[in-house]
């Protein structure tokens, strides 16, 4: 490894008692782009900004061009070279790109006065240095989010910074936007600087660093070269749990198809989709943003109305014009971000559960039945095997997989032949994504049509039992995940060998 | 170089021409709108709203919310006043400005502790020393109208000039305080505009959490906010009771809502991070048009209270469907780039 340019050790930090670093050790060399990894919760955020200054660590030192210091203060941990770019980007949304760019390096300099032409003057020079062009008079907050991710790193580069540390980057960027960051990186790489790559997302990790650390329950549990490491290592020190890669095949007597798509077109979003569906599968639909899949899926909910084609439920034509009808043919549908916004956070676990089935278990005078309750409850917990002490404890106290399994089980209770899940598990932490992968299968074994779209590939491989592959709106090819890899995949869904 | 779709986007324009359509309008039906002892009345009753909105505009930029400083300005006066006339001072206003600045500051600065080091929520803490410092001004001080000394009594009397209608031969007296609010503004204007200061007020409203990271020290800038904001409301508070001759305890209390609300009807955001004092000012001029003038035209003094809410729903509205409108905008920028 190159000479270390920042090197913390035994960093410990508690809140009111709750202990959220454990004796942290974390070495990063010049020019090196080194991933820090890590569930929800297991001390990254925290690591980040004992290193930028905000927290002062309870023990530990932290080793910076050789210099020894305990603690930092912001100020001193950017005159020592240090950038975090926030999730954030802790930018101002009100104010000009100009002063966005230029405020920062002013206060550094201790200035007093606010000089317009030479704001203007070194903004400009911000923005040139990575070439990103933009209007400087602009508010921030009438960019997008990539650009203000820009605006952040040009702002980085203009105080002299050495090590660049950025917290969860692509989280809400594109594919596409994630790729320009990526060259972005690889650009500060060649000047020489070191990033600490934030992330829990395990494609970035190998796609882009080159070291790695990663933290569980606020402590080291592996660090080493990128290229040693392999997916199930990666995934097992995140989560400390072994996973096997699985598969799904559908059953073999699959039967007659629950839900049969006929020519369905929308102009604008997707041409002549035709495709079956048969209790037991899972089918698979990836493709990019933007390839009409999201569309589709919330025709078949719904939500948008074709221009022409037809559906078919069970064998008899349906007629699905809104949301109402698709809930009355059996349909589901969780879209991607609102897997855990329908719940009552402070609410009781068992409450959550039976609120969409509450005239099912209610006399007929209207008082809820308390014991078919409970047994609703326990049967629930029990089939998608929710972690949970007692059923009466607050949702909020559930981790994020099992909330959203209550999410599923809602759906579930309304006696669905199909479940539609778009993306489901954007943003969940590995062990809980393998946790939903596993129910997925469980579920659709037990004789439920499940539809996931999703673009993250390994998901679609590990669950689907069938991969139809989507591209400007038209279905161009249907795989078998047992024969395909992930390259493939992704090959047909970008156009791109 | 403001470009023209920029300026739309502003409130600015849109306050101006309602002062414009309204005064040509009281103008119209009136032709006394334009007199010069209708102006100079204008800007007599507008120096006291017009210095408390200064400071309101700057706590509204920086996030928070000021409901105390009519009762800073109120308890500040009041003590400065009794402290003179008990010891029968004859000298200069200077030091009534000054003694009440100073209790004003101390005030402030109380505010500021809470907000900005103990990190209490503004509505909270000014809500409480609002009351705070009423309550002692009437029960500590037993508060009652009283006079003012010769200091304040004689400035009250200096004028810039007097304007006369040729047609009713009513005079008005352009008092010298709107001095201090002409100054006060260039003061602010350089503040706001051209330091660091100034800036970090802006930028503490817009990310409070990025201000930080950039190196503020958000503590001492609230801290000088609220500080500045009790100074410039014991002054506020001299300005006025010279103007009115005697020193009423309760002149000024209740005026904090109307003046936040003119601040917002001047393009200020609510929620913090945008304010001009061009904008302000002129929601002040709009609101004082509207309480003092539409009795030219006839209308009932109740008559004007209505008015003035529907122009607040209206003005607020208006900067409401313009934040919509920004992120409708960021939404699609965000999707054409996506």
């Amino acid at each position: 490894m190159a000479t270390s340019v920042l090197k913390v050790e035994g960093i410990a930090k508690s809140f009111g008692g709750v202990q959220a670093l454990k004796g942290v050790s974390l070495e990063i060399g010049q020019g090196e782009i080194h991933c820090l990894a890590g569930e929800n919760g297991s001390g990254k955020s925290t690591l980040i900004k004992v290193i930028s200054g905000v927290h002062e660590p309870d023990a530990g030192t932290i080793e910076i061009n050789g210099k020894r210091f305990s603690h930092l203060s912001p100020i001193e941990a950017i005159k020592l070279g240090i950038q975090v770019i926030y999730q954030d980007f802790s930018v101002f949304p009100n104010l000009s790109v100009m002063e966005n760019l230029a405020l920062n390096m002013e206060l550094m300099g201790n200035r007093k006065f606010m000089n317009y032409k030479r704001a203007r003057a070194i903004a400009s020079n911000a923005v040139a240095q990575i070439g990103f062009e933009v209007d400087l008079d602009e508010r921030v907050e009438n960019l997008s989010v990539a650009d203000r991710q820009l605006i952040a790193i040009s702002r980085a580069l203009l105080q002299e910074a050495k090590i660049i540390i950025m917290d969860e980057p692509t989280s809400a960027l594109t594919k596409k936007e994630v790729k320009a960051l990526f060259a972005v990186i690889k650009q500060l790489q060649a000047r020489g600087l070191s990033i600490l790559f934030v992330s829990h997302k395990l494609d970035e990790v190998f796609e882009i660093s080159e070291r790695y650390t990663i933290l569980r329950s606020g402590e080291n549990v592996a660090n080493g070269r990128t290229v040693d490491l392999d997916r199930k290592t990666f995934v097992y020190h995140m989560t400390g749990r072994q996973f096997e890669d699985e598969r799904y095949e559908a059953p073999s007597a699959a039967g007659s198809p629950v839900l049969s798509v006929k020519g369905l077109s929308l102009s604008g979003a997707y041409s002549d989709i035709s495709f079956d569906l048969a209790p037991g599968e899972i089918l698979g639909i990836t493709g990019l943003l933007g390839s009409g899949r999201t569309e589709l899926v919330e025709t078949l909910f719904g939500i948008l109305k074709p221009d022409s084609g037809s559906i078919a439920i069970k064998g008899k034509k349906a007629e699905i014009a809104n949301v109402k009808d698709a809930i009355k043919h059996g349909i589901g549908y969780v879209p991607a971000d609102r897997l855990t916004e329908g719940l009552f956070q402070p609410q009781a676990i068992r409450r959550n559960l039976v609120i969409s089935v509450l005239d099912q278990l209610s006399s007929r005078l209207g008082f809820l039945r308390t014991r078919a309750i409970a047994e609703t409850t326990k049967k629930w917990i029990q089939d998608l095997s929710i972690a949970t002490k007692n059923p009466e404890l607050p949702v909020k106290t559930l981790s994020g997989g099992n909330q959203q399994k209550v999410v599923l089980a809602r759906w579930l209770a309304n006696n669905l032949s199909i479940l539609m899940l778009n993306g489901p598990t954007m943003g969940v932490d590995i062990g809980s994504k393998y946790d939903i992968h596993a129910l997925m299968r469980k579920l659709a074994s037990g004789g439920l049509a499940i539809i996931i779209v999703s673009d993250d590939l390994p998901e679609v491989l590990a669950c689907a039992s069938r991969i139809l592959v989507m591209r400007d709106g038209a279905f161009i090819q249907e795989l078998d995940p047992s024969a395909t890899t992930e390259s493939t995949l992704s090959e047909l869904s970008t156009g791109i060998a | 170089m403001i470009s023209a779709e920029r300026l739309t986007r502003r409130s600015e324009p849109y306050v101006f021409a309602a002062i414009v359509l309204l005064s040509i309008l009281i103008q119209v039906r009136s032709g006394q709108f334009f007199s010069g002892n209708n102006l100079v009345d204008l800007a007599r009753s507008l120096i006291v709203p017009a210095l408390f909105s200064i400071g309101c505009m700057m706590v509204i930029v920086s996030g928070g919310i000021d409901v105390s400083f009519t009762a800073i300005a109120s308890l500040a006066m009041y003590v400065t006043d009794r402290m003179l006339l008990a010891s029968n001072y004859s000298g200069s206003v200077l030091l009534a400005y000054a003694i009440s600045a100073g209790l004003g500051l101390l005030m402030g600065a109380l505010n500021g502790f809470l907000i900005g080091f103990m990190k209490l929520p503004t509505l909270v803490v000014t809500l409480g020393t609002s009351s705070l410092f009423t309550g002692l001004m009437f029960g500590a001080f037993s508060a009652s109208a009283s006079d003012v000394p010769p200091a304040i009594a004689r400035h009250g009397k200096d004028i810039l000039f007097t304007a006369t209608n040729p047609q009713t031969q009513l005079t008005s007296n352009m008092p010298v305080q709107i001095l201090i609010l002409i100054g006060i503004l260039i003061l602010v204007f350089f503040l706001l505009r051209y330091t660091m200061l100034g800036r970090g007020i802006y930028a503490i409203g817009g990310d409070e959490a990025a201000a930080e990271r950039a190196g503020f020290n958000v503590r001492w800038i609230k801290m000088f906010l609220y500080c500045f904001v009790g100074v410039l409301a014991g002054i506020t508070g001299i300005a006025r009771i010279s103007m009115m001759a005697y020193a009423d305890p309760s002149t000024m209390l209740g005026m904090e809502l109307t003046v936040i609300a003119a601040v917002v009807l001047g393009g200020t955001r609510v929620t913090g991070g945008l304010g001009t004092l061009t904008g302000t000012i002129l929601g002040v001029a709009l609101m004082t048009i509207l309480s003092n003038s539409l009795i030219l035209i006839g209308v009932p003094t109740y008559w004007t209270r209505v008015f003035t809410g529907a122009v607040i729903i209206i003005g607020t509205g208006v900067t409401a469907r313009q934040i919509t409108a920004t992120r409708r905008r960021r939404a699609q920028a965000q999707k054409t780039s996506a």
